[in-house]
């Protein structure tokens, strides 16, 4: 009894030490010698393996630039692959050091779960694709529609949402994976498919006749998706993020894997200088080496090319859309490196 | 003397109508108007289903080439390409897809374990416990080493890189191997006359049997984590394999004690006549005969075992349905989801038919030897 007791207590006690936050991420990430990476794997163009058995997709990447900022090395990362439900557990016990996940930054999530949102990789939404027999332009038009959908997903509480809103009737018809919806939408159970953005224009490439449908231009949710840390590691957390935007500063001052040596030598920009390690204490001030951005950008590109690289083929164009630079229009907008 | 000899002609054949093809057709799909419409209807069924099905999987189907291309191509055959790419990755998992020079590892481990069933079920092999012993408690640390490669120095394959049919094999089998001694202490316990052991076994069978699979493998992957320090490396797979093995031991002992029950009360008896302590009586007299019996049912729990691995790919493991996600999630073979589910439908098949069978033939021949 004695011992039970012990154990009870043992437990307590460890189980409010994991959920006071690991101080010191940084060092236990340093001593294990790998980024532990939590990441879905079965999601085409956020992360899933390639014939060679290497994890691709913008989250990998993400974990890929982390690893390339602290050890110089991309391939010191380690990649767990979660589901949905084990996701915020395995990062506030420890199991994982970063969490980019196609996780949705919300309100819950942010303040209650003791986990903390850095910036966004890839900002979604969802949206509708219908048949073009249907004749439809804009979602208002979908009054009375039957429409497949994932079942069990904040997708289905959103539609819900749109339609009332909008004063219109619906029939769902439910499936329980998104291949599934795509044959429904195929087989011709639905006249209109609605998911993500990003999940509707891979499945629109995978009907038996993608140019008999078309996507609405509606976006009826917001979903910025981005890396997750545990709360209460404050420098862990910079170093995702500064990380991250450094990307996408990278591809602001133009500066991508074939021309960054060149601009290392060369560049007068103070701009760049700052972000290549050859000015400024940047990397000293998160922790790291003086040329951690370069070795970030180096391992996986600026943040246009690993756009280029793993969302283009999914059928999404950038230009113009929000997940192009403030720039250009969107509204991907890094704070300064300096 | 002349002796008459009678020749008779050889019988003839019956007719037609009562013998040969056309009768057995007869007597088995027309032998009633109800039958007749039935067989109608199945054949109209078989119509319906079994053309589009051949159509999709062998003669629409596509194998050439090395992307996706030719699928895209011909939409309405299967894309077995997508498996042909990815056969390496489905059999043994992301490490050794990466590491294709290295997949002689997994094949050798398998082979000896191939080689150690093979000699346990052929007949005229002698020293079988030996051979079983060395096959549970040896045999995985073998494995480990060469799957792992750490202890024999080879490139390391982390446990969390392992997956596809390997994986689901491994789990299976330390599943098995790791339940069927807790499972001979529990069913041992269970019929102890020890009040608190009894309790205490019974407790831990009923709360294991009690629990779905899919619970303790929640458990497992979100629970466990909770409770240990980030330091103390759990990995996934390990946590699997240990809410695995727990489970299994409780179907293993309820297995174990449907053999103890069947063993005559006599061989108890004269085992104490003789004046043997209890362990004697057990291990010599009453485990051999119970293990015997029982074969049969532990065949049949492990079979339910190996489909069950499957549920692993919920906490996301790459065991063979988990890899086929992964690899039809991938950018290059995206929505390929079918063809990897019917592939991977297809060896499930293979391995539990084979250890059906197998679980049958044992049971006709046990059957026998216990009938005099």
């Amino acid at each position: 009894m004695q011992k039970i007791v012990t154990l009870a207590a043992a437990s307590a006690l460890l189980v409010l030490s994991t959920a006071a936050g690991h101080a010191g991420t940084l060092d236990n990430v340093k001593s294990a010698g790998v980024v532990k990476c939590g990441i879905s794997g079965s999601v085409p163009g956020f992360s899933a393996p390639d014939d060679k058995g290497a994890m691709q997709g913008i989250d990998a990447d993400i974990c890929y630039a982390v690893a390339a900022a602290i050890f110089g090395d991309k391939s010191k990362v380690k990649f767990i692959a979660l589901t949905a439900k084990e996701r915020f557990t395995a990062l506030s016990s420890g199991e994982i050091d970063i969490l980019p996940r196609n996780t949705t930054h919300t309100l819950h999530r942010d303040a209650a779960l003791g986990i903390d949102f850095t910036y966004y990789n890839y900002i979604d939404g969802q949206g509708f694709m219908v048949k073009n027999s249907l004749g439809v332009k804009s979602a208002k038009e979908l009054d009375g529609a039957k429409i497949c959908i994932q079942a069990g997903t904040t997708t289905e509480l959103n539609l819900a949402d749109y339609f009332r809103t909008n004063g219109m009737k619906y029939t769902p018809v439910g499936y329980d994976t998104s291949a599934q919806t795509r044959e429904g939408f195929d087989g011709g159970s639905c006249d209109v498919l609605t998911s993500d953005k990003s999940q509707l224009a891979a499945l629109r490439t995978e009907l038996k006749d993608p140019s008999s449908a078309s996507i609405l231009p509606e976006t009826v949710s917001k979903e910025p998706l981005g890396p997750v840390v545990r709360q209460g590691d404050d420098q862990w957390g910079d170093i995702v993020r500064w990380t991250l935007y450094a990307l996408i500063n990278a591809e602001e001052l133009g500066i991508d894997t074939t021309n960054i040596d060149e601009l290392k030598k060369s560049s007068t920009n103070p701009g760049i200088k700052r972000i290549v390690g050859t000015e400024g204490t940047m990397g000293k001030d998160l922790g790291l080496g003086a040329d951690w951005a370069y070795n970030a950008i180096k391992a996986v590109g600026n943040y246009g090319e690993m756009y280029k690289k793993h969302i283009e083929p999914l059928g999404l164009a950038r230009a113009g859309s929000v997940n192009d630079l403030w720039t250009r229009g969107g509204i991907l907008y890094a704070p300064p490196i300096r | 003397m002349t002796s008459v000899q009678h020749i008779s002609k050889p019988d003839r054949l019956p007719p037609i109508s009562q013998s040969g093809p056309i009768a057995w057709v007869r007597e088995r799909f027309f032998s009633s108007i109800g039958n007749t419409i039935l067989t109608f209807i199945g054949l109209y069924l078989l119509y319906l289903i079994v053309p589009p099905m051949l159509n999709w999987a062998i003669l629409d189907a596509n194998i050439s080439g090395t992307d996706r291309s030719v699928c895209d191509a011909n939409r309405d055959g299967a894309c077995w390409t997508f498996i042909k790419v990815r056969i390496v990755q489905i059999m043994f998992g992301l490490f050794y897809s990466a590491n294709p020079d290295q997949i002689w590892r997994p094949i050798m481990a398998f082979a000896i374990l191939g080689g150690l069933i093979t000699a346990l079920l052929l007949p005229w092999i002698p020293k079988k416990p030996y051979i079983g012993a060395f096959t549970i408690f040896v045999f995985p640390f073998i494995a480990y080493a060469l799957i792992h490669g750490e202890w024999l120095g080879l490139k390391v394959a982390e446990s969390d890189t392992w997956g596809g049919l390997m994986l689901t094999l491994i789990l299976a089998f330390i599943g098995i191997a790791a339940a069927f001694p807790i499972g001979i202490m529990m069913a041992l316990g269970r019929q102890s006359d020890l009040p608190i052991i009894r309790y205490l076994c019974v407790l831990y069978i009923e709360l294991w049997r009690a629990a779905p699979l899919i619970t303790i493998l929640f458990m497992a992957s979100v629970m466990i984590p909770l409770f240990f320090p980030a330091e103390l490396d759990f990995d996934k797979v390990l946590r699997a394999l240990i809410g695995i093995s727990l489970f299994q031991s409780a179907y293993t002992a309820e297995a174990i004690r449907g053999g103890l029950q069947a063993i005559p009360k006599g061989q108890y008896e004269a085992a104490d006549a003789l004046g043997l302590s209890y362990w004697k009586k057990t291990i010599l007299i009453i485990l051999p005969q119970a293990l015997k019996i029982s074969i049969p049912g532990i065949v049949n729990t492990f079979i339910t075992l190996f489909k069950d691995t499957s549920l692993v790919s919920i906490i996301a493991l790459t065991e063979l349905t988990g890899i086929t996600r992964f690899a039809a999630g991938s950018l290059e073979w995206k929505g390929k989801l079918i063809e990897g589910y019917v592939f991977a439908a297809f060896i499930y098949w293979c391995f539990c038919f084979s250890m059906s069978r197998y679980a049958s033939s044992l049971e006709r021949k046990l059957d026998t030897s216990h009938r005099n």
